[in-house]
């Protein structure tokens, strides 16, 4: 199946209205994180005081090998799992001090995530498949059904609604998840190696799409293994055995 | 108002996706089901055919047995039976048309040296043979003068006539029955197979004047007699005047005597049907609850194939209650379709065998209700455990074993 161009005339006002800004500080504040895993008797420590902010309208990559506690640091990100110690806040809430039921609502409201694998539900239609997080807030049909057609267009998939996982490739698998991601419009895109399953041309059709969301002022955090691809992020942050160090991406 | 749309829209998002998750697993799914399928079938398969069954047997009873009651009488220390007076006095009660006591012995017949043991004889008195339509085929029925000299005459029937008289007419003949020689009146017929009476005393070789039957059995008094009432008699109300006569005769002492109406025979035999009834299908709700265990194994292995999904949606913001209301939605309706297509072939099966056992066919809604209800329940209750696993699962762990 041959890949759909993207439409050069999509405008960014396609994008849905960003929420009021919080206050600068508070919008994304790690301090001090540290977790670990308890296997058998043994400690084995993730994380180790991290330490990040990130503004409002960045883009920032994390860079680390495989094992270098990357994705804790991202599951911990998207309210995926709490830290054994640290403060995290996001949009001036301190997530430590939430229950269940408030983390799953921080992330459908706040963070939509984009996995390596799209993770379509193949049972659903794309249209479907981007509806899904409005189906856990709430959202009516129609409210929903029109949303989701917005956002299948903003990533230029217009004729490509109705068809399932299977009927897609990868790249526009990955842009459908993208669609989905953004669907609640949330305050933080939070994507775990977009581009790992995708060949080169469809990884820089989707690292594209990155810079489009961004440029129209939404936060992206993005984890990679991959240094060309985390280069696309304005600022880029090692991770090494669990400790964070920070270089901008730009001067390097 | 706004969190009743938002449980409705939330509750048909659940429904849209367990329908399409058990039709993308269509084989498995009704291997699953065919446990709740099976059990549901044969719940109201039974219920039905049992109840079809009693119908008929009720209403074949109330055309056999319609006018008459039994009368058996345990008696007291002073009092065992009732003499000849008392049977008129009964007899003479409003209502009541006749009477003829039942009294049976085993004896051995003999005839010219050839014999037989344990025939069943019967003492009938001369009301029986005037009231019962088919009583007598040939020769002459038993008459008062028979009942009060105590005659040696006797009747007939096939297994007598097979024995001793195979080609010959019995009547004029004689025989022996416990060594007395008995001459034979008459042949019956088979009326007696087919009334309450007959039913329940069993069917007679031979019929004798019941006060000669007394005599044989060294008795003078009669303990069990049926009662026939008169068109219109309402039964209740002859047991009632009975009772009262009774009780003056046996002087006021307790369970002297047991009057047995029709109805109340009917209800006897209703309870044991019904009794019947709830154990076959207390025996095939087993099967119910294996078809539940089905169901929990199913889920629980659908929800280990669909970590990955979990996790996704609780990246996407579904509250643990959401996923666990999703899939106790799936095994809910999944147990409902089995339970469902179960009532349908139930349905079928019964009317096939009411059709086969000829009885009444009535649709049982209750048992239909029972049997689907049942199904639902168990789709709740073995749902419960695998639903709450996966909303439980840690999505971390969920995405990662993607």
């Amino acid at each position: 199946m041959s890949e759909i161009p993207f439409e050069e005339d999509v405008t960014f006002d396609d994008l849905p209205q960003l929420k009021q800004p919080a206050a600068s500080d508070d919008f994304f504040r790690m301090s001090h994180i540290d977790k670990y895993y308890t296997i058998g008797d043994e400690q084995m420590q993730v994380l180790r005081d991290v330490n990040l902010s990130v503004n409002e309208g960045d883009f920032l990559s994390i860079l680390g090998p495989s094992g270098s506690g990357k994705s804790t640091l991202m599951n911990i990100i998207g309210c995926l799992d709490v830290p054994n110690g640290g403060e995290y806040m996001l949009r001036g809430q301190l997530v430590e001090s939430l229950d269940e039921n408030e983390l799953a609502d921080l992330r459908n409201r706040e963070i939509g995530f984009v996995f390596q694998n799209s993770q379509l539900l193949p049972r659903l239609d794309a249209q479907r498949n981007v509806e899904l997080p409005l189906i856990y807030a709430g959202v009516s049909p129609r409210e929903r059904a029109r949303r989701a057609k917005e956002m299948l267009e903003m990533v230029g998939l217009k004729d490509r609604m109705h068809h399932y996982a299977n009927q897609l490739s990868g790249g526009q698998q990955q842009r459908v998840a993208i669609a989905r991601a953004l669907v609640t419009n949330p305050s933080l895109l939070l994507a775990d190696e977009p581009t790992g399953a995708l060949d080169q041309r469809t990884g820089r059709q989707v690292m594209e799409l990155f810079h489009r969301i961004n440029a129209q002022g939404r936060t992206i955090i993005m984890i990679t293994h991959d240094l060309g691809i985390a280069a696309n992020a304005r600022r880029v942050v090692h991770i090494v055995d669990g400790e964070l160090s920070e270089e901008d991406a730009r001067n390097a | 108002m706004r969190n009743a749309i938002k449980s409705v829209v939330m509750l048909w998002e659940c429904l849209r996706m367990a329908v399409s998750n058990i039709l993308a697993n269509r084989l498995r799914s009704f291997l699953t089901v065919l446990g709740i399928l099976i059990g549901v079938m044969a719940v109201i398969a039974l219920i039905t055919t049992v109840s079809g069954v009693s119908s008929s047997l009720t209403s074949s009873f109330a055309s056999m047995g319609a006018g008459q009651m039994t009368l058996s009488i345990t008696g007291s220390d002073l009092k065992s039976g009732l003499d000849r007076d008392d049977l008129e006095q009964l007899a003479a009660v409003d209502g009541v048309l006749g009477y003829t006591p039942s009294v049976s012995l085993r004896a051995r017949v003999v005839k010219n040296g050839a014999y037989e043991t344990n025939m069943t004889v019967s003492g009938k008195n001369a009301f029986y043979f005037s009231h019962t339509d088919g009583a007598l085929e040939r020769g002459r029925a038993v008459n008062v003068l028979d009942e009060e000299s105590m005659n040696f005459v006797c009747l007939v029937g096939e297994t007598v006539i097979e024995s001793f008289f195979y080609g010959v007419d019995p009547v004029g003949e004689t025989l022996y029955i416990d060594g007395m020689e008995f001459s034979i009146i008459g042949v019956f017929g088979d009326a007696e197979s087919s009334s309450m009476t007959g039913m329940m005393s069993g069917s007679s070789d031979l019929m004798i004047p019941y006060t000669t039957a007394l005599k044989m059995n060294n008795e003078s008094l009669v303990t069990s007699l049926t009662v026939y009432l008169e068109d219109g008699a309402v039964s209740g109300e002859v047991s009632d005047r009975l009772s009262v006569l009774l009780d003056q005769m046996f002087s006021y002492e307790e369970d002297c005597y047991t009057i047995t109406t029709l109805s109340g025979l009917e209800d006897t035999m209703s309870d044991m049907l019904s009794m019947m009834s709830t154990l076959l299908a207390g025996i095939a709700s087993i099967a119910l609850v294996v078809g539940g265990i089905g169901i929990m194994n199913m889920m629980l292995t659908s929800v280990t194939e669909r970590t990955a999904e979990i996790g996704m949606n609780k990246a996407l913001g579904a509250r643990p209650a959401q996923i666990q209301f999703q899939f106790l939605v799936e095994s809910f309706l999944l147990s409902l379709m089995g339970g469902a297509i179960g009532a349908v072939l139930g349905v079928a099966l019964s009317m096939a065998l009411c059709n086969v056992i000829g009885s009444a066919f009535v649709i049982s809604w209750g048992a239909i209700a029972l049997g689907v209800g049942f199904s639902a329940l168990v789709g709740i209750v073995f749902g419960w455990a695998p639903a709450r696993k996966a909303s439980r699962l840690n999505p971390i762990d969920a995405l990662r074993s993607a």
